[in-house]
């Protein structure tokens, strides 16, 4: 068996409008590692991470996407969480009046496809709000609702942490966030690293790259894959900014 | 219990559709009239002022028009109603070994008498047309709690009846109050004196059994100063080819100081015909809540009022209301307000599935001379499929312009990007949809006591089943 999430010539365009997003993009994250995407705004990013998690509003024209050697196409979003992957959302979702506990345990156990107990599932939070640095009175909280947008963050990464997912999708997870909170993020996911976690990092800045080091780094632009490297090759995007990659893009293939 | 209809209930979502092999000692004949009044009232060996009351009301439902500003009543066929069905001759045992077996299995299966152990003060139990069971724990009797079926507490308490009843809700005052009012049969007379404050909830359990009865039934409930109540409904029925009715009364004065919560968990089959009045008298500084959750029925008309006759008087209403297919809830609530210094709101939830229709009808009015009313009106809706409705009808009748009066409404569409966003954590679709919903109600289903709130979540779980996607 292949241990890699693997994304093979994928074409995607919105359902309703039919407008093409993703242009046939070529990415392998094997498990164990950790992966960059970035990538300007526009690029396809986010469209690319909604898509992995099943989005039901794109639409995929072409290509495939395989968890460890099977195809996920045609499987609903609860039974990709299912196969062991998970989507930080860029921008969180609010869902006034369920709690956020509530939902996470719901979650797990149907993530599992058992009953999970309370004892397991609140030694599973506290783990998680342990790292993450944050005490109890975010869980009775409705989700999202009312969150600033570092507690939203935060809360994708403690739901992360929780679910414990093969595969972790996180899009833009550092955006908007302080020097402090970044940091409390990255340790979050540098405590799931491990030879049984594999994570896409989607980020629109070298930052956090300081403090999660990434295995590749891989840019997108215009939805596409145009260049992937090492580490390195985020700090000379920083410096030089995406017109470089632009001009590699258009030379180099 | 016949085991035949079970199966037939298979596939069903209502799960307590199953009949019971319960023939009725004595049923009136088909069909409202003079004669099925005197009927009622001889089978209830009652007082002749309340029979000549129930005839003048009579000829008052006789001279109203059936209202056509609201849902559809056309399918209410009257001359095909048993309008008494006598389920057996023994009214309010006291234990439940008294009941008639089958009955009693009845309230077994819908986990009536657990719940009185665990978590209730007190019990009645209708059973068609007759409060077959009424219990109350017996420090409440000492401390003068009267908890009975409305005929006994007519019979036993006949000068305090008389000072109530039908002084909240006169027969005159809308079409299907004066039907009660003739031919009213079962229902609670509760009296809580002074001071007195019944912990657990009292819950009145409603079923029907017999096919095409309406079952009238009338509650009075008297909360004095400074005591305070919870009294709770519930009701089902089986689920037949025909359309049946139920059409209650309940009056309820909130003395000084006192508070009292009245909550409906409403859940009839959906060819049942809801029409029902329900209104508090709301004296000095006390407060009366109204928790009004309708789910079944095929149309209900219902909206609970409170008159705040006293300063300082205060009332919330809080309601849902959860249409699917083939059903229109009208529901909403009222609040006049008579005084100054008086307060409340009225938040009002409803759910709208398949081509189901749910209306928010509510009123305000503030009379002149009612200074410094706070009054706040919230009315949300939320809207499954593409076919389904919801109108709003809020009126307002402000005469003082020292009210402040606040109105927020909103209208919103099951939304896609909180269903894929629970459902990426693994949840599935009409896990997510559902737990979408049970958060929309939150605010209004926060205050039913734990069990029936997770009663509720079941009930809109299996109503959300196979609804979206
Ligand atoms: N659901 C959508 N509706 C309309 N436009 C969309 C939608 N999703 C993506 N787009 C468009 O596709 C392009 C890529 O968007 P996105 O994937 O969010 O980029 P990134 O995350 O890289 O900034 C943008 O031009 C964006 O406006
Ligand atoms: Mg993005």
């Amino acid at each position: 068996m292949v241990n890699q999430l693997e994304i093979r010539n994928l074409h995607a365009k919105i359902a309703d409008s039919g407008e093409v997003i993703l242009k046939g993009v070529n990415l392998v994250v094997p498990k164990g590692q950790i992966h960059a995407v970035m990538g300007p705004n526009g690029a396809g990013k986010s469209t690319l991470g909604k898509i992995i998690a099943g989005d039901p509003s794109y639409e995929v024209t072409a290509g495939d996407i395989l968890v460890d050697g099977e195809s996920i196409l045609e499987l609903e979003p609860d039974e990709r969480a299912r196969k062991g992957l998970f989507l930080a959302f860029q921008y969180p979702v609010e869902v006034p009046g369920v709690s956020n506990a509530n939902f996470l345990r719901l979650a797990l156990q149907a993530k599992k496809g058992e009953e999970v107990s309370m004892m397991e599932f609140y030694d599973r939070l506290q783990r998680a709000l342990k790292t993450l640095d944050w005490d109890e009175s975010i869980l009775t909280r409705y989700l999202n609702d009312g969150f600033s947008g570092g507690e939203k963050k935060r809360n994708e990464i403690m739901h992360m942490m929780v679910l414990e997912p093969t595969y972790a999708i996180l899009d833009e997870t550092d955006s908007g966030l302080d020097i402090d909170a970044l940091k409390v993020v990255a340790k979050g996911v540098n405590a799931m690293r491990g030879p049984n976690f594999g994570a896409l990092l989607i980020t629109h800045y070298q930052r956090i790259l300081n403090y999660i080091v990434p295995d590749a780094v891989h840019v997108m632009m215009d939805g596409r894959i145009v260049t992937s490297g090492g580490p390195e090759l985020a700090l000379q995007l920083e410096e030089r900014g995406y017109e470089w990659v632009k001009e590699l893009a258009v030379t180099g293939s | 219990m016949s085991d035949t209809l079970e199966i037939e209930q298979i596939g069903s979502e209502y799960k307590y559709g199953f009949v019971d092999e319960v023939k009725p000692v004595w049923k009136a004949e088909k069909g409202l009239s003079r004669r099925v009044v005197e009927a009622i009232s001889y089978h209830k060996d009652e007082p002749a002022w309340m029979l000549e009351f129930r005839l003048k009301a009579l000829e008052i439902y006789q001279s109203k028009p059936v209202p056509t500003w609201g849902p559809d009543l056309s399918g209410l066929n009257m001359d095909e109603i048993y309008f008494y069905a006598k389920p057996t001759e023994k009214r309010d045992a006291t234990s439940w070994e008294e009941v008639p077996e089958e009955i009693r299995k009845t309230y077994e299966r819908l986990g009536i008498p657990e719940a009185e152990r665990k978590v209730l003060a007190g019990v009645g139990a209708q059973y068609d047309s007759e409060m077959v069971y009424h219990q109350v724990r017996e420090e409440l009797k000492r401390l003068g709690v009267i908890f009975v079926s409305i005929e006994e507490g007519l019979k036993q308490h006949e000068d305090l009846f008389r000072e109530y009843f039908a002084t909240v809700v006169p027969p005159e005052d809308n079409k299907y109050a004066a039907l009660n009012s003739a031919v009213w049969s079962g229902g609670s007379f509760v009296y809580v004196p002074k001071g007195v404050k019944v912990e657990l909830p009292l819950q009145a359990y409603f079923r029907v059994n017999t096919a095409e009865l309406g079952q009238f039934e009338r509650t009075i409930i008297i909360v004095d100063e400074g005591a305070e109540v919870h009294y709770i409904e519930g009701c089902t029925a089986p689920v037949y080819t025909t359309d049946s009715f139920h059409s209650g009364v309940i009056e309820i004065v909130v003395n000084e100081g006192a508070r009292s919560r009245y909550t409906t968990i409403q859940n009839w089959p959906h060819n049942m015909y809801n029409l029902v009045t329900q209104r508090a008298l709301v004296k000095k500084d006390a407060y009366h809540m109204w928790l009004d959750g309708n789910l079944g029925s095929k149309v209900t008309m219902k909206y609970p009022s409170s008159y705040l006759v006293e300063e300082g008087a205060r009332s919330d209403i809080l309601s849902i209301a959860f249409a699917s297919s083939g059903q229109h809830q009208d529901a909403g609530g009222k609040l006049i307000f008579a005084a100054p210094h008086t307060g409340g709101s009225i938040v009002s939830k409803s759910i709208s599935k398949g081509s189901g229709r749910s209306s928010y009808r509510g009123l305000i009015r503030v009379y002149e001379g009612a200074k410094h009313v706070k009054v706040n009106v919230e009315c949300d809706a939320l809207l499954i499929n593409e076919e389904s409705r919801t109108d709003t009808y809020p009126y307002m009748e402000i005469e003082d312009d020292t009210a402040t009066v606040g109105h927020e409404a909103t209208v919103s569409r099951l939304n896609d990007e909180q269903i894929f966003y629970l459902q990426s954590r693994g949840l599935p679709e009409d896990e997510a949809a559902a737990l979408i919903v049970r958060g929309f109600i939150e605010p209004v289903a926060k205050e039913l006591p734990l069990e029936y709130a997770v009663e509720l979540n079941k009930l809109i779980e299996l109503e959300m089943e196979g609804s979206v996607g």
